[in-house]
């Protein structure tokens, strides 16, 4: 009894090795590396991203630290550059373009969470969902061709005769302008607010509808008073999601914002974008200085969406641990 | 009190008609983008369309054959760079990975789906184009190759993770290895899901502008391999529909319509393939 008591444990390391061995055999650790270095190399592409965008940007940043940002002047003949034009147009397209979408995404979303039955939501879903997947070079197509034309001929006068006191609507309209991309880039990321809306409506508990009917509330305002509250920061994190997707859309911008580097405060007025210079002037930038400071504009938009994306996730997932999924899932 | 009721009654039935409307005309967008494609696109597609070469300027006629080729090649290459690391990295994140490591996989992967795509474009210009010094098809597919990763990446596992556990337990009980398992029961359990992920990957890359413009730059000739600047459908609609050409313009409508209809197909037969299995559920 003695002698396998004391063999036993001296066997264990060794009967690991052979495990260890039988399945490196087997192929498990094998699949196991494998694997492992496609998932890292996502991690390494991730860092090289965020490293190559930095020190292929280091010239801008030595000459003109922070000024860069509040600089005006853009001017590559001088070899003055100073970010502030764009990032006033993608700003200010980015607010007009949620003004419109956030109403209409939520309103939306209501009515497939709350007020569809599952037979006609589904299906409205899956038009969304169809939407969201439309390229943005069609979107910026409908922009030029239909946008554009409808902004000069109904859009523009009917909001001078109506809103031309305030200083936002006044001055010439061109078709192209900050307006303009405003709706276009509305049109584009209502998808996203519905979407995730939807699913974070979904996911309220029943028994909190109940509880609102029950003490006497209409329809409307147990939507309103108690299932969209208590959904508000998943809402929340939608809009996020939607505003970090605005800020950084390249293509359907560029083909209505005017692209003219300046600051008005007629929402008329042709404007110019980060993502839009970047997309008009990196195949022309001539000399190093030039191109690092378009790669340090696209530094700016990386950081934007990333900390929008992160609130968003955040947002999100702190509706997700409150709303328990005692809903339609 | 009954008149206030009846007001409230009255807001409570307007306001709830409003979110149907809402709704109504988000989706009437999608119609109406279709229908003004097809409209205006549908008469300018003809035969010349997908066999002639683009003509010069003040130059009627010609078609796009380039592009739809190039088009072709650039996502060619693309799903060959993207879709392994996904599908891979999907594989060692449900079923090897420890929590820790799963999570800065998983936080990667939804940083860059986050990326703006213009700012993927910058990426691949410093990477690839600048050390070869010219544009070419390999850069192009490496930036959309890189669109497609976390896509593919993070659908991929939550469908991988949808497979129940007691076909692993099964498999294992059965002497399989886990390889084995993974290879023969888990991948074939979820490969509906699996393929589901990878053609919305597909579909989403497919009409990406913005990273081509300075990788793969766009070339109005045929591009022959894969190291030279070469055209794509998104970016000739791009440069059509800006360009004070009217018969340009009219080819911008027929190759949006080809672009957003192939867009449209694949990602409906995802969602039919999707729709069809029922080993996995809906997340």
């Amino acid at each position: 009894v003695s002698t396998t008591s004391i063999h036993v444990p001296s066997a264990d390391p060794v009967d690991d090795s052979r495990s260890f061995l039988s399945r490196l055999r087997n192929g498990d650790e094998i699949a196991r590396l494998i694997t492992f270095l496609f998932a890292a190399s996502v991690v390494l592409l991730t860092l090289l991203l965020v490293y190559e965008l930095w020190i292929a940007s280091s010239l801008p940043r030595q000459k003109f630290g922070l000024a860069f940002f509040v600089t005006k002047l853009w001017d590559p003949i001088a070899e003055e550059f100073g970010a502030l034009t764009f990032i006033y147009g993608t700003v200010v397209t980015a607010g007009v373009a949620l003004l419109i979408a956030i109403p209409l995404g939520i309103g939306a979303a209501i009515f497939l969470a709350e007020l569809a039955p599952q037979k006609v939501s589904d299906p409205l879903q899956f038009f969304i969902d169809l939407l969201a997947a439309v390229p943005s070079v069609i979107y910026g197509v409908l922009g030029v061709f239909i946008v554009i034309p409808l902004m000069r001929t109904w859009i523009a006068p009917t909001l001078k005769a109506t809103l031309g006191f305030l200083p936002l609507f006044h001055g010439p309209a061109y078709g192209v302008g900050f307006l303009t991309a405003g709706i276009v880039l509305a049109i584009m990321v209502i998808p996203y607010i519905i979407s995730v809306s939807r699913e974070v409506l979904l996911s309220v508990p029943r028994d909190q509808r109940e509880a609102a009917l029950a003490l006497g509330s209409t329809r409307w305002e147990s939507t309103w008073k108690v299932v969209v509250p208590f959904a508000r920061t998943g809402i929340m994190g939608s809009i996020f999601l939607a505003l970090a997707r605005a800020l950084g859309e390249t293509m359907a911008v560029t083909m209505v914002i005017g692209n003219t580097p300046s600051i008005s405060s007629s929402l008329f007025a042709p404007g110019y974008s980060i993502a839009a210079v970047i997309a008009n002037e990196f195949t022309e930038a001539t000399g190093d200085l030039y191109l690092q400071s378009l790669i340090q504009l696209g530094l700016v938009l990386f950081l934007l969406t990333f900390i929008l994306n992160g609130l968003a996730r955040l947002l999100m997932l702190l509706t997700a641990a409150r709303g328990s999924g005692t809903g339609r899932a | 009190m009954n008149a206030r009721l009846r007001w409230r009654k009255l807001i409570s039935a307007f306001m709830l008609t409003m979110t149907g409307v809402c709704a109504v005309v988000a989706v009437a967008v999608l119609f109406f983008i279709l229908g003004y494609l097809v409209f205006h696109g549908g008469r300018s597609i003809n035969w010349d369309f997908f066999t002639k070469l683009p003509t010069p300027v003040g130059e009627t006629g010609g078609g796009m054959a380039n592009a739809i080729v190039g088009s072709a090649k650039l996502l060619f290459l693309a799903s060959l760079f993207g879709v392994p690391i996904g599908f891979f990295g999907a594989i060692y994140l449900a079923e090897f990975s420890g929590s820790k490591t799963a999570f800065v996989v998983r936080y990667a992967a939804d940083l860059l789906n986050g990326v703006p795509s213009i700012v993927i474009g910058i990426f691949a210009y410093a990477l690839v184009v600048l050390p070869f010094k010219h544009f070419s098809a390999y850069a192009g597919g490496f930036a959309l190759g890189i669109m497609m990763i976390p896509i593919t990446l993070r659908s991929t596992e939550e469908f991988l993770l949808g497979v129940p556990n007691t076909l692993r337990e099964a498999a294992m009980a059965l002497g399989a290895s886990k390889w084995k398992t993974i290879a023969t029961v888990i991948v074939p359990a979820a490969y509906r899901g699996i393929l589901t992920s990878v053609l919305l990957a597909f579909a989403r890359v497919a009409g990406e502008t913005a990273p081509l413009l300075f990788t793969a730059f766009g070339n109005r000739y045929w591009s022959p391999g894969f190291n030279q600047p070469i055209e794509s459908l998104p970016h000739m609609v791009y440069i059509y529909a800006i360009s004070p050409y009217e018969d340009w313009q009219r080819q911008a409508w027929a190759a949006g319509l080809v672009l957003l209809g192939l867009i449209l197909i694949v990602n409906i037969v995802a969602r039919f393939i999707l729709a069809r299995g029922v080993a996995v559920q809906r997340s």
